[in-house]
């Protein structure tokens, strides 16, 4: 661009303007260059490979995520003990070589991946998960996911919230110490009990005993504010300690080693310190930091991780992969709250600091524009990795998304807009498959008249299930007769009752409101959206044409439908549930009596004892037995109104390889490639069905990871 | 028209009268009456008023008209395009007449939705005039088969009202609070214009929609007694936000004209200031005001529109313009254009607000008081 | 002058407190809080996420300790331990609840030069269609060119812009692929959503234009001035635009502050990173950090900026007294 040229015909401009205005054109100017220069400075190469994501992620701590969105990103840039196929969604090795589980179905042992790095050059040991799992589990952390690790024994009373949290950390920065019963001091970090610890710590003596002690923990070093009298933790041979700390302090493959501190505390020197908060007797510290020697998790040697369940859980190997599970590196955290005491928690995770273990590592984030992701050099398997770059945009809205799409500036959408769906029916690109996940309305049991099993079946009979997937959601959507949708496993869903709509106006007149007269208006509550919109709009009418009453819809904005469906001030109100694993319990486990998911007042005890017992059964087809009864339970009793199961919505680039439907909906960007025309021409010549073709995206000649490219080398 | 007809110095008491008689005449021509006489002049505006006159009572005798339901869907028939048909009967066909009035009234209201006694009485004489014959689908379906028509119909009289309520509310407060204050002056006046501007400081965007989620919690309660649905509630929002502009408008107009002659002249002659804002002030700022309100309509309606963008808007089953203009835009896609879908709400829509605009612009130039008397 | 801008600097403060506390007190009334999902979450975790955000505490200690510039916070986030100072009176607005991996700070910093920028463009836009059709209405009133203009003007409030953005993206990306779809950084990108951002602002200064110069060409120093023999142009320009735009420099306050907040449609369209789309996903999001972050940039960036409309009144039109005013 001559930009010479075009200052000098601005000022040619400005020179001829009156004195004021030169002011304000060139104050207008200063604020268009500032501007330009703020926004334009940072503008990025294409990426090779470029997704929507559909909004803005909320965090990149594996330990507080929830959503979809996050998911997406944290596969990419973290590892879990397992990944998953592509395909399949069979475990793979992943952070973990392999992996055995004990006969009782309780324990399981992770041999972890020798020679695996971290971005900043740490080896990736047992202690990582040891660490994560911990601070996961940690009522500090406060974790929405925490609770799809309490299947492991002493998780839930770990995380549980103590009734008292006064709490105090050290002013000096995050090391605090606590008075046991017997007199003994145990220290901690940032509410994480110093118990296991793989990096360098140690403790020096002053030479005067009744001085200061300190204490070296990786990059960082604590005074004591009381003397130690006693350090009977010399590295090898500490006794009393040992029962307190049972394996610590760096000292590996030693069972017995730790440190006994004595403090030189008067009685009143240690009563100020306690009121102040800086130490905590014994009976405090129990109820306050939770104790982790009941949680079963740990290490043994460096590279072996073990875990102890409550009870058999089959689907723990999938939750390994499960990206709240995913490790975090201990120096990472551990450096910003040096280096940033109050802000470290948004500090170690900014592009420049984060510390990842996954295919991919975070080069730049901007909020609600995009996520760039380069290819992570130290990656164990890079030589897998194809995509050098992937960008990750936060596009909300449909109609933009399918735009960016459609005009190449982006190769891949989670969802369509329900208008275009005919236009999208036929294209290569577009091909919906069963998703886990049902669509459904909540009845209050609670309310009369809907505490009336008749009258829910009733209204359950006359939904037009078929024409809600055909006519409004349109993308292949299956009616639901089951909570749990069909394709997990070997598990088949029980089905509800069906019925004509005479039967269903029958059920109402025996129910005591013939063509229903005396019933009072049904109000549907649903979060505001088009698409519930619609659908409640066709409920509403058919249950007015065929039951005779009335209905109001009422949409509520999101956070206000939570908490309206929370506290049960509904009739009827629009659900929707995904499963977070393969298998049925993620959906059964949600109606037992008083669940936080409920949301429907129903209970039953019947349900809860085989939902009980089918979490303790060993064997799988028995297990899978026991939750089908109690789904037939719920089905039965109807305290929902199944409408219907998820299909995928993405429209994904044809040339894109490794990568393919799912169930879960989950994608892995460690096995996506770009195929040459070659492999895109074999790839067309193989769809069961005729589909039209259309722009590929993607380079000609293809992205091929270094091994794929040998592997075609040696044709 | 001239009064001052050139007579000879030696005036007879006869002619003295009829002088006198004349100029109170010409006096009598009010400022009202001399721009209805100049608005009917100017072509376009008096176009402009026809128009909206037209439109105004089409929206409000809807229900006379026989029109398909705006809420029915026909998911066979889902964005079809727009035809010449007939026309079919409806559900009045299959309606016993010899029904009570409650079983009536439930029957119509499943196709619309709680209407009031007066609505009810139009759709009686629908009845009686057009029995059960109702009109094809003559601008094509949306996306769950409704007829487009119909909703537009409907739609207008939901739009119309929250504006014409809007900006009625906006104008009431913001002539008589801008007026008020540039009169004012001093600290009167900076303490008005103060308090606007911590009014003004609150982003409105933020406030409606926590006032719309906050009116959701009690809606039961502001319902049953206070008789205040959600449309209504809306309507005073949007009112009581629009009135800030208006008053920062006028105050502005006011500030400059405080010292033009005629006013100082009032002034020094002991006008008392409620005297000078009735007589001298209000209908001189009147242009800018008709101005300005011609515009706040326009702004209310696609405010409106921008609540149903977000999802805040009124609730479905009813309709307004915003919402069928949300439910059009999905249909602009450069797979296959549902043009109907978009264009007709956007032509009712654009046809509206530019004749309000242009019947704006007419009430301006009429009422302007320099043009009086001009041709 | 001095006088003038102190006194608004004290009114600043008030208007920082009521607009704060109002704002403040009216987001915790509403149902919901930010960390709400469809999972609902078991006691104990819930009860971890609002200790650790200080939700359990009264209202009135969160306003405290939000507003600063003392930190409440004995236990500091995670126990990093106490600081003496804290909240947005020692400039630091907080973390944001939603996008937890930044501060408010963080957010704004990069949100704003964006919008600033199409504020700009859009600012640019308005101002070159509205005021030169303004003028050429106003001048040759009544006559075709008059009508024209004015239909033409008015078709930027006659359409909401997400139906007119719709309309230009068929048009000038997929009929005729001039330009991108979406995004936001190059020249090329900047031209459509500025211009459906402008078109509504064009509308308005346009119409703000032409009652401007009618009453201006009206008064008795324009007759004299044409008496005079002075040349139309010099008319127009050096002493009927000067009065005539007069509304128009009113409105510029109230819209510059508009486009900031009401560019969400655009910014959603055209997937521009702006400050618009905050100002309603936080507080749908329940955000309560970020909302109140950006409500006080509003209300500081309306407060200067009719400060400044009122400062350039009176460089328009010296009728008017500041110290008056003040």
């Amino acid at each position: 661009m001559d930009g010479s040229r075009r200052v000098l015909a601005s000022m040619s401009l400005i020179s001829s303007l009156p004195p004021r205005q030169t002011l304000a054109a060139l104050l207008l100017a200063l604020v268009l260059a500032s501007a330009l220069a703020l926004t334009r400075g940072a503008r990025l190469e294409t990426a090779d490979y470029v997704m929507n994501n559909g909004s803005e992620v909320q965090t990149l701590d594996p330990a507080t995520v929830t959503g979809v969105p996050e998911g997406r990103v944290l596969r990419a840039i973290f590892e879990g003990l397992i990944v998953k196929h592509p395909e399949t969604l069979e475990p793979l090795p992943g952070g973990a070589q392999s992996w055995e589980v004990s006969e009782d179905g309780l324990t399981w042992t992770f041999h972890i991946r020798q020679g695996a790095k971290w971005t900043n050059g740490d080896d990736l040991t047992a202690e990582d998960w040891v660490f994560s799992w911990r601070r996961f589990l940690h009522p500090d952390t406060a974790a929405y996911y925490a609770y799809q690790l309490w299947y492991v024994r002493g998780a839930r009373q770990y995380t549980r919230q103590p009734e008292d949290r006064s709490f105090t950390a050290d002013p000096a920065g995050g090391l605090w110490y606590q008075r046991m019963s017997d007199g003994r001091i145990q220290i901690g970090l940032h509410g994480y009990v110093l118990e296991h610890e793989s990096g360098p710590v140690r403790v020096e003596l002053p030479a005067d005993p009744a001085d200061p002690a300190t204490v070296h923990l990786n990059t960082r070093s604590w005074t004591l504010p009381f003397a130690i009298t006693n350090l009977e933790g010399n590295p090898k041979a500490p006794t009393e300690a040992a029962a307190l700390l049972p394996r610590c302090y760096g000292l590996k493959n030693d069972e017995d080693s730790g440190w006994l501190l004595k403090g030189a505390l008067t009685e009143t020197d240690w009563k100020a310190a306690h009121k102040s908060g800086a130490l905590l007797d014994g009976p405090t510290y129990r109820r306050e930091v939770a104790d982790t020697r009941h949680l079963k998790i740990w290490r043994e040697g460096s590279h072996t991780l073990k875990v102890t369940l409550n009870s058999p859980t089959p689907f723990f190997l999938d939750l390994t992969g499960f990206y709240p599970t995913f490790p975090v590196n201990r120096r990472n955290l551990e450096e910003a709250q040096e280096r940033w005491p109050d802000r470290w928690e948004i500090e170690w995770l900014r592009a420049s600091n984060i510390v990842t273990n996954g295919p991919f590592r975070l080069l730049e984030r901007r909020v609600n524009d995009r996520i760039r992701l380069v290819k992570n050099e130290t990656y164990w398997d890079a030589d897998h990795v194809a995509m050098n770059s992937i960008d990750i945009l936060a596009i909300e809205q449909d109609s933009t998304m399918l735009n960016l799409y459609l005009t190449g500036g982006c190769d891949a959408i989670d969802r369509v807009n329900t208008n275009v769906v005919q236009e999208l029916w036929g294209r290569e690109d577009f091909q919906p498959t069963p998703y886990l996940g049902t669509y459904f309305y909540r009845v209050n049991v609670h309310q009369p008249p809907y505490d009336d099993l008749r009258v829910r079946q009733a209204l359950s009979m006359v939904i037009p299930r078929k024409a809600i997937c055909d006519n409004v959601m349109k993308m292949g959507q299956v009616p639901a007769s089951s909570l749990t949708p069909p394709g997990i496993g070997t598990y088949t869903p029980p089905s509800m009752k069906l019925g004509s709509a005479d039967e269903a106006r029958a059920l109402f007149a025996a129910a005591g409101y013939p063509d229903g007269k005396g019933f009072p208006p049904v109000e549907i509550h649903y979060n505001t959206s088009e698409a519930h919109s619609s659908i409640a709009q066709v409920i509403a009418l058919a249950w007015q044409d065929e039951l005779g009453i009335r209905t109001k819809l009422r949409n509520e904005e999101w956070k206000v439908y939570l908490d309206t469906q929370q506290n049960l001030r509904f009739q009827v109100s629009r659900s929707a549930w995904i499963g977070d694993y393969s298998d049925p319990n993620t959906f059964i486990d949600m109606f037992v009596t008083g669940g936080e998911n409920n949301k429907t007042g129903w209970g039953n005890p019947k349900y809860d004892a085989l939902v009980a017992a089918a979490a303790s059964e060993l064997d799988a087809a028995r297990r899978l037995e026991l939750l089908g009864e109690a789904e037939a339970i719920l089905l039965e009793e109807m305290p929902i109104l199944p409408i219907y199961y998820y299909v995928t919505q993405n429209l994904t680039a044809p040339r894109l390889g490794g990568n393919s439907e799912n169930v879960l909906d989950e994608h892995f960007p460690k096995f996506w490639y770009w195929m040459d025309d070659e492999e895109l021409a074999q790839k067309r010549a193989n769809y069961p069905q005729e589909f039209q073709f259309v722009d590929p995206h993607g380079p000609k000649d293809g992205l091929y990871s270094p091994a794929q490219q040998a592997a075609r080398g040696q044709q | 028209m001239s009064a001052s007809k050139s007579k000879r110095f030696d005036l007879d008491e006869a002619d003295a009268e009829r002088l006198l008689r004349e100029a109170r005449e010409h006096k009598g021509i009010s400022l009202w009456q001399d721009a209805s006489r100049r608005l009917r002049r100017n072509r376009p505006s008096w176009y402009a008023l026809v128009f909206l006159i037209g439109f105004g009572l089409l929206s409000f005798l809807a229900p006379l008209l026989p029109l398909r339901s705006p809420v029915r869907s026909n998911l066979d028939i889902t964005l079809s395009a727009p035809t010449l048909d007939g026309g079919d009967s409806n559900y009045l066909a299959t309606l016993d007449p010899q029904a009570d009035s409650t079983t009536i009234t439930r029957e119509i209201e499943k196709d619309y939705w709680e209407l009031s006694g007066m609505d009810h009485g139009l759709i009686s004489l629908r009845r009686g005039i057009f029995g059960s014959w109702q009109t094809g689908h003559w601008l094509g379906t949306d996306h769950l088969g409704r007829d487009l028509l119909s909703r537009i119909v409907w739609g207008s009289r939901t739009s119309i009202l929250v504006s014409l309520a809007a900006a009625l509310c906006s104008l009431l407060i913001g002539v008589f609070y801008g007026s008020f204050s540039g009169l004012a002056g001093g600290r009167i006046d900076n303490l008005m214009m103060r308090i606007v501007d911590i009014l003004y400081s609150i982003p409105f965007i933020f406030v409606v929609i926590f006032l719309i989620t906050l009116i959701g919690d009690h809606r039961q309660v502001l319902e049953e007694e206070w008789g205040l649905d959600r449309e209504k509630v809306f309507y005073l929002v949007i009112g009581a936000v629009y009135w800030l502009t208006m008053a920062r408008v006028v105050r502005g107009q006011v500030l400059s004209l405080k010292h033009t002659e005629f006013v100082q002249a009032a002034r020094v002659m002991g006008a008392s200031t409620l005297h000078i804002l009735g007589r001298h002030i209000v209908p001189n700022v009147l242009s800018v005001v008709i101005v300005y309100l011609t515009l706040t309509i326009p702004a209310v309606m696609l405010f409106e529109a921008f609540l149903s963008f977000l999802g805040l808007g009124v609730e479905p089953p009813r309709v307004s313009w915003g919402l069928i203009a949300v439910d059009g835009t999905s249909a602009i896609n450069p797979l296959r254009i549902h043009w109907w879908v978009v264009v007709f709400p956007a032509l009712a829509m654009g046809s509206t607000l530019l004749a309000l605009n242009v019947l704006g612009d007419g009430l301006r130039d009429a009422l302007d008081p320099k043009m009086r008397g001009k041709e | 002058m001095i006088r003038f801008l102190f006194r608004r600097l004290m009114w600043f403060v008030v208007t920082m407190a009521v607009v704060m506390s109002v704002s403040f007190f009216l987001m915790k009334n509403v149902k919901g809080g930010p960390f709400d999902t469809e999972r609902a979450l078991e006691p104990a975790i819930e009860a971890n996420i609002q200790a650790r955000y200080h939700l359990d505490w009264p209202l009135w200690k969160q306003f405290l300790h939000y507003t600063g510039p003392f930190n409440l916070d004995e236990r500091g986030l995670g126990g990093s331990g106490k600081k003496l100072w804290g909240g947005v009176l020692s400039g630091d607005f907080g973390p944001s609840f939603r996008y937890r991996d930044f501060t408010v700070n963080d957010i704004i910093g990069q949100a704003l030069p964006i919008s600033a920028l199409l504020g700009v463009v859009s600012m640019m836009w308005a101002l070159a269609l509205g005021v030169s059709t303004g003028i050429a209405s106003a001048l040759r009133r009544g006559s075709g060119l008059d009508l024209a203009l004015r239909l033409a003007a008015t078709g930027g409030i006659a359409l909401p812009n997400f139906v007119i953005a719709g309309f230009l993206i068929i048009l000038f990306v997929f009929l005729i692929p001039l330009l991108p779809v979406a995004g936001w950084g190059s020249t090329k990108e900047m031209l459509l959503p500025g211009f459906c951002l402008g078109l509504v602002y064009a509308a308005y200064v346009a119409r703000l234009t032409r009652t401007g110069m009618l009453e201006a060409l009206s008064q008795d120093h324009i007759r004299t001035a044409q008496a005079k023999g002075l040349s139309p142009r010099t008319v127009v320009l050096r002493h009927a635009l000067k009065g005539g735009l007069l509304p128009v420099v009113s409105y510029l306050g109230p819209a510059t502050a508009g486009i900031l907040t009401g560019s969400l449609v655009i910014e959603r369209i055209f997937f521009i990173p702006g400050l618009g789309s905050h100002f309603v996903n936080s507080a749908s999001n329940r955000d309560y950090t970020l909302a109140m972050g950006v409500t006080i940039l509003y209300t500081v960036l309306v407060y200067t900026l009719n400060t400044v409309v009122d400062l350039a009144y009176t460089l328009l039109d010296p009728r008017i007294d500041l110290a008056e005013e003040a």
